[in-house]
This record gives C-alpha cells, sequence and structure tokens, in this order.
C-alpha cells in the first residue's frame, strides 16, 4: 500500500459565478499508476476537474495534493502534469519534432539529448521518421499520437487526457484507445481521462468515477459499475437498461420484493436501504433477459413489437400489457429463428441482474 | 455570372486601370514638343555633337516657330522646355516675338543675332534630347538626375536635388509610423481578442469610430489638440510636467502622432482577427508543458500572431507612403512626403511629366515593398483576414 495516493482532492468547490458550484466537495485520491476516467454528461464538472488538476482553473475552496505537496495555487507550467487535449492543440508553427521537442527545450535538456528522447517518443507513438512534417500535413489520429508524445517526452508522472479521441471516427478511436490502454500498461504512468463515452471508459479504465451535478455518484471498477451501479443514474449512463417501475413490498435476507405497476412481482438486489411501499424503479442490461422463463426467479410476459438486427446481436423491442416497453439483445448465433413480430413471449431473467433503486 | 461581374470590370477599367496607364504613360510622354516642332524633329538628328548645328537645323526651327508663332502652343512649349533647361522660355518668348523672316540667307546668323543662347550648344542639346515622341527626362528629374550637353546621365546640382531626400523621408515617416503602430496595436488587440464579448464589441467600436470618422477631420482636430494653447499642452503644463509648450504640431511629432493615430485602426483590426483565431488550448498545452508565461509569450502567443502583423504592418506602411493630406496639415515644411509634391505638380505647377514620374516611382516602392514581403513571409499571409 502506498504512503499517499499520488494526487488527493480535499473538499474541492468550483464556482465561476459565485453563486453555483460547478464541483461540489469534491473528494479524489488517484493512485500511483492507475488508469482513471472521469466519466459523466457534459456540464457535470468532470472537465473541471481535470482542468483544476492540470492548474488551468484554480479551486475556489479546498486543496489539491500532487505527490503530498499542495499544488492547489502553482501555475501550471510548475507541475510537471503532461495534458493532452481534446484537440491537440500542436503549435502549428513547429515541426513534429519541434513539437515534441518543446517540454525538452523548455527545460534546457541538451540538442543531442533531446533529439534522441524525440526520437524514441516518435517511435512510440509509431511516428517514427514523421519528425520533419508539420501538424496540419497528419490525420487525425496521427495528430493524436504526436500530442500524446509531446505529453510523455518528458517523463511526468502523471497525464492527464482531455477527450483525446473525441474528433476520431469510431474505428480509429476503437484502435487508439487499445494502444493508449497498451501505452499505459507500458509505461506505468498514472493516467486520468475525460470522456463522455461510456464504452470507452469501460474498455480503459482501472476505475471509472461517474459524474453528474459537480459530484461523484460513484468510485468503481467498471466491471463493479456495470454490475452493480449504486444509483439509478449510474445504471442508465453506463451501459443499457430496462426500467420497470413498481413499489417495495418488502425485504427477504436482502432479497427486495417488488410490485410492478402492472401486477407482476419480481425479486431483485436493492441499491441501499429502502422501505416498503416506496415507489421503485428495477432496472435490467437487455443482455440479461433471455427468451423462456423456466429456471429463472423472474418471469415477464410480453409481445413482441419490432426485431432490429444489428449483426452480430438481434434487439428485440418487446410491449408490456401495462405499455412499457422491454428491451431483449440476443447473440446472432447460429441457426436461431427470430420470434416473430406480434407473438407473445415468456422472458426471464435471474435476481442477480435486477437491481432495485429507490425511484427518484 | 460573367454579365453580372461586367459593370464592376468596366467600372473599375473606366476609372482605376485605364486612368492609372495614362498617367504612368505622362511619366515618358513628350509628344509636345515634336508635335510643336515637327521640321526641327526630323532634320536634328544629322548635328553630331561639338560645334554648332548646320543651318538646315536653325531653318527648321525659324520654319516650325513661324507656324507657332502668336498660338497657345508657342506658351506650352516654352513652358515644357523650361523644365528641361531654366531660362528657355525667355530665349523661346523672345525668339518669337522677333522672329526672322523664312528667307534670310542665314538663319544660324538671324537668330543669334535675336537670342545668343542659340550660339550655345546646350540648348541645342536639350533639344535634341527633347524632340523624340518619349522621354526620360522626368523619370531622370524624379530621381535628381539630367543629361548633360553630351546626353550621359549625371547628378543635378546639390540645391536642385530634392526627390531622394524626399523619397528617403518618406520611406523613414512611414517605417517610424508602422513601428509606433505595431507597438501600440499589439497590445490592444491582444486585449480585445481576451476579452469577453461584451467588452470586446466596445472595444472594437473605440476602434471602429475614428476609423469611420473623416480623416480630414481628425487630423484637423489633431492640428487644434496640439497647437502651442491646446489641450495638450495646456493640460500637460497644468499637471506640472512642462513650465513651457512643447511643438508639437507643424513637425515631424505632430506627423507621428497624426498618422499614428489615423492608421492605428489598419493594424489592430487584421491583428485581431488573427489573435482571435489563436487557441487558448495552444497557450494552455505551452504552459502544461513547462513554459513561463513569458516563454509562452515569445514561443507561441507572439509567432502564431505574426501574420497579423505583418498583414497589419503591410496595410500600414503602403497607406503611410501614400499619406499626403496629413502630413499637408500638421507638418512643417520639411516633414512633407511623396505625395504632397504630387499634388503640388498636379495641381500648382501643372507639370504633369514630373508628377506621374514621382507617382510611378512611389508604386515601384509600394510594389518592391509588397514583393520582399511576400517573399518572406509568404504572399498568404499579407492578406488581410
Amino acid at each position: 500500500m502506498q504512503p499517499h495516493p499520488l494526487v488527493r482532492f480535499s473538499k474541492v468547490d468550483k464556482s465561476y459565478d459565485g453563486v453555483s458550484c460547478v464541483v461540489k466537495s469534491l473528494d479524489l485520491d488517484i493512485a500511483r499508476g492507475e488508469f482513471l476516467t472521469l466519466l459523466g454528461p457534459s456540464g457535470s464538472g468532470k472537465t473541471t476537474t481535470l482542468m483544476m488538476l492540470a492548474g488551468f482553473e484554480v479551486p475556489t475552496a479546498g486543496a489539491i495534493l500532487l505527490d503530498g505537496r499542495d499544488i492547489t495555487h502553482l501555475p501550471p507550467h510548475k507541475r510537471g502534469i503532461g495534458v493532452v487535449f481534446q484537440n491537440y492543440a500542436l503549435f502549428p508553427h513547429m515541426s513534429v519534432a519541434e513539437n515534441v521537442a518543446y517540454p525538452l527545450t523548455v527545460r534546457g535538456v541538451d540538442k543531442a539529448e533531446a533529439k534522441r528522447r524525440v526520437d524514441a517518443a516518435l517511435d512510440m507513438v509509431k511516428l517514427g521518421g514523421f519528425g520533419g512534417r508539420r501538424p496540419a500535413q497528419l490525420s487525425g489520429g496521427q495528430q493524436q499520437r504526436v500530442a500524446l508524445a509531446r505529453a510523455l517526452v518528458f517523463e511526468p508522472d502523471l497525464v492527464l487526457l482531455d477527450e483525446p479521441l473525441g474528433a476520431l471516427d469510431k474505428q480509429l478511436r476503437e484502435r487508439m484507445q487499445y494502444e493508449l490502454k497498451q501505452l499505459h500498461e507500458r509505461l506505468g504512468k498514472t493516467m486520468v481521462y475525460v470522456t463522455h463515452d461510456q464504452s470507452e471508459a469501460l474498455t480503459m479504465s482501472d476505475r471509472i468515477a461517474v459524474f453528474d451535478d459537480g459530484k461523484i455518484q460513484q468510485l468503481a471498477p467498471p466491471t463493479e459499475l456495470y454490475e452493480k451501479p449504486s444509483s439509478l443514474f449510474v445504471a442508465e449512463f453506463v451501459g443499457e437498461n430496462n426500467r420497470l417501475e413498481g413499489t417495495l413490498l418488502g425485504m427477504d435476507a436482502g432479497i427486495a420484493r417488488v410490485k410492478l405497476d402492472d401486477g407482476v412481482e419480481l425479486r431483485g438486489m436493492p441499491a441501499g436501504n429502502i422501505a416498503a411501499g416506496v415507489k421503485i424503479v428495477a432496472s435490467v442490461r437487455p443482455e440479461r433477459l433471455a427468451l423462456g422463463g423456466e429456471g429463472h426467479a423472474n418471469r415477464l410476459s410480453l409481445t413482441v413489437e419490432r426485431v432490429v438486427f444489428h449483426g452480430d446481436a438481434l434487439r428485440l423491442v418487446l410491449r408490456r400489457k401495462g405499455g412499457g416497453e422491454v428491451m431483449v439483445k440476443l447473440p446472432n448465433a447460429a441457426k436461431a429463428t427470430p420470434p416473430e413480430r406480434g407473438s407473445t413471449l415468456e422472458i426471464g431473467f435471474d435476481l442477480a441482474d435486477c437491481r432495485i433503486f429507490e425511484a427518484a | 455570372m460573367l454579365a453580372l461581374m461586367a459593370p464592376s470590370v468596366v467600372f473599375v477599367c473606366l476609372v482605376f486601370v485605364l486612368p492609372i496607364a495614362l498617367f504612368l504613360f505622362r511619366a515618358v510622354d513628350n509628344s509636345d514638343v515634336p508635335r510643336a516642332l515637327p521640321k526641327l524633329a526630323l532634320v536634328i538628328g544629322t548635328w553630331n555633337d561639338g560645334e554648332l548645328p548646320p543651318e538646315p537645323v536653325y531653318r527648321a526651327l525659324v520654319a516650325d516657330l513661324t507656324v507657332l508663332r502668336g498660338s497657345p502652343e508657342l506658351a506650352i512649349l516654352a513652358r515644357r522646355l523650361n523644365y528641361a533647361l531654366p531660362g528657355f522660355r525667355g530665349t523661346l518668348t523672345r525668339t518669337g516675338r522677333m522672329l526672322p523672316a523664312s528667307d534670310v540667307p542665314s538663319a544660324k546668323d538671324a537668330l543669334i543675332a535675336v537670342d545668343a543662347k542659340w550660339a550655345d550648344p546646350e540648348i541645342w542639346a536639350v533639344l535634341r534630347q527633347q524632340s523624340g515622341p518619349v522621354t526620360d527626362f522626368f523619370l531622370l528629374t524624379a530621381l535628381d538626375r539630367k543629361r548633360d550637353v553630351a546626353g550621359d546621365i549625371v547628378p543635378v546640382a546639390g540645391d536642385q536635388a530634392i526627390f531622394i531626400d524626399l523619397y528617403g523621408r518618406t520611406l523613414w515617416v512611414s517605417l517610424g509610423v508602422t513601428l509606433f503602430c505595431v507597438i501600440l496595436g499589439f497590445p490592444i488587440a491582444a486585449a480585445m481578442a481576451r476579452a469577453t464579448p461584451a467588452t470586446a464589441n466596445w472595444m472594437l467600436l473605440g476602434v471602429l469610430v475614428p476609423f469611420w470618422t473623416s480623416l480630414l477631420v481628425r487630423t484637423t482636430a489633431w492640428v487644434i489638440l496640439l497647437q502651442n494653447e491646446g489641450l495638450v499642452n495646456r493640460a500637460l503644463i497644468w499637471l506640472g510636467v512642462l513650465d513651457t509648450p512643447l511643438q508639437l504640431v507643424f513637425n515631424r511629432t505632430g506627423v507621428y502622432i497624426a498618422m499614428v493615430h489615423v492608421l492605428l485602426p489598419y493594424m489592430i483590426l487584421p491583428l485581431y482577427s488573427v489573435m482571435k483565431g489563436i487557441q487558448q488550448s495552444h497557450l494552455r498545452a505551452a504552459s502544461s508543458l513547462g513554459a513561463s508565461p513569458l516563454r509562452v509569450f515569445f514561443t507561441i502567443y507572439l509567432p502564431l500572431s505574426m501574420p497579423g502583423v505583418v498583414a497589419g504592418a503591410t496595410l500600414v506602411f503602403v497607406s503611410a507612403v501614400g499619406f499626403y493630406v496629413t502630413p499637408a496639415l500638421v507638418g512643417g515644411p520639411r516633414d512633407q512626403m511623396i505625395g504632397y509634391f504630387i499634388s503640388y505638380f498636379t495641381n500648382s505647377a501643372v507639370n504633369w511629366g514630373l508628377a506621374s514620374a514621382l507617382g510611378a516611382f512611389l508604386l515601384l516602392l509600394v510594389a518592391i515593398t509588397y514583393l520582399i514581403l511576400g517573399k518572406l513571409v509568404g504572399f498568404d499571409r499579407l492578406k488581410v483576414r
């Protein structure tokens, strides 16, 4: 166990207008070497948190510690933190090599040593030999790699990435996610990554902090976040989700019994303490619903409304008797015949896959 | 499309391209002389240097002058030749008045009897040089040069050499004004680019209102503000900075103050538009990479705003070189620029040939400046965005 975390946010508030806070009483520890993602919708405070860590915004209250040292009011150029920006922020009047050499030049590293390190950094991001080009002559993905090389070349302990893949197309984004993750594993740097793309967060992170309304709603590893969301907001923001509204009947040995508004009774895992008689929302992931009710704790009888083909999967949009929609995601297995439109289906799911939240 | 553009193309050709071409041609046009002296123009080529011209040349001149006598063309010819040789007007007028008959035995002796200058080879050298359809006389004069009796290009006498100094002064004042505009305009444009949209709009208005105000009004305002009993001097004395008024107008200081003020918007506007386009993330990236604010300014902000500096400086310099009203009003006699003399030779002295020659060199000067800047920083950067 480390004696202290690499980064510690302690009771940090940030307000731009002095009235409403964008970040509210934030406490967050970032461990050395971890890949932490700040995930949230726009305006949730995730980018502001990153900018405070980089030094471009000053907290209204609270303190930020880097390696035990208070850096709350330290200007950005004295922090030694690598930052990768959403629009890459490569200097257009410098060549690729000059861009990557910039942090070394600023630090007075001698020419030969700087050249060696620049070449190594460009090789690392698979852009060896591109040093003489101008940033404008590179593709978006290449520019992003140069930005990454520039943020890593001075060997900072901490690298911040502000939606670095946001401007890339889907295929390139997925490849870059993979490369970035590999780079993280190889270098062991601490990386803090901001994104609003939940699948990106799930793929890359050691831990994810889900932001909403200036607060961290849940801070957990990806699996836990997906399987055991602590609130309805997290369940709905991360991954897909079926909402089934009803009332809590009672608890049996930690298992909640609920009655849906259309009268069907279900059992599921409650998130937190919920009193009997309270309005609840039961949440089930579409891929955890199975055709046929046998052997499952919960069953629903539904009408097929639409069948949507996704290549690797099929999505069934089903209509409950009460009127609500339920979505089922089925792998596109060989010889599977999709159910017909208008037919009635029985589906089942386990109580461990059913999370019960207090209705907001 | 072509039909829609046609009116503007015709307009530009008629009122811009054509007049400029005609005036540029006036710098070498010499049709006045051969038209007035057709017979002389035919035979004077037979005369060789050294001696006085032979009898047929004298006789041709007498014949031409006989035709011209009493017509206004003689006065035009006399004025034109007087540019080339001071005193020619007197000689020609007197000769016209006391012209010998065309059948005297020796036209040479008769002319010399009227005016002894006809025995001077210089007057004949001038006539021969000026008898062609085109002349380099005005162009040479604009460069303080002339042709001597032998036809070689030589500098004019010291007290007549004014134009090279004038070009130097014009360039020097324009460079100074450009430099001051860069120094003053840069921080203003930078502050505007950083300001909130509301503040930036007010600042822009502050730049544009003088820009929309008539040049004449602004220049006159400076005369009133800067004179010895003007607002500026009185304020400085009241503040105790000065004891006696400072001479701020009708000298070079006044020219700089008024010209910088008039031209500053031309610096600020292109600079502002370039600075507005500098992304904050570039500056943030530099500082996150370890650059101090001063270093961020010199390695990132300044290079990225350079296209604006170059575009603005070109605009200010090119405008300043052609300035005429402002130096005429707030400058002293030693502060007049080339534009003033072009105007003087056009309106007062009615020497359009010299005015055109001065204008041609001014145009050349601006073109060369533009080419050099274009080569140095790239032509696409000279555009005002």
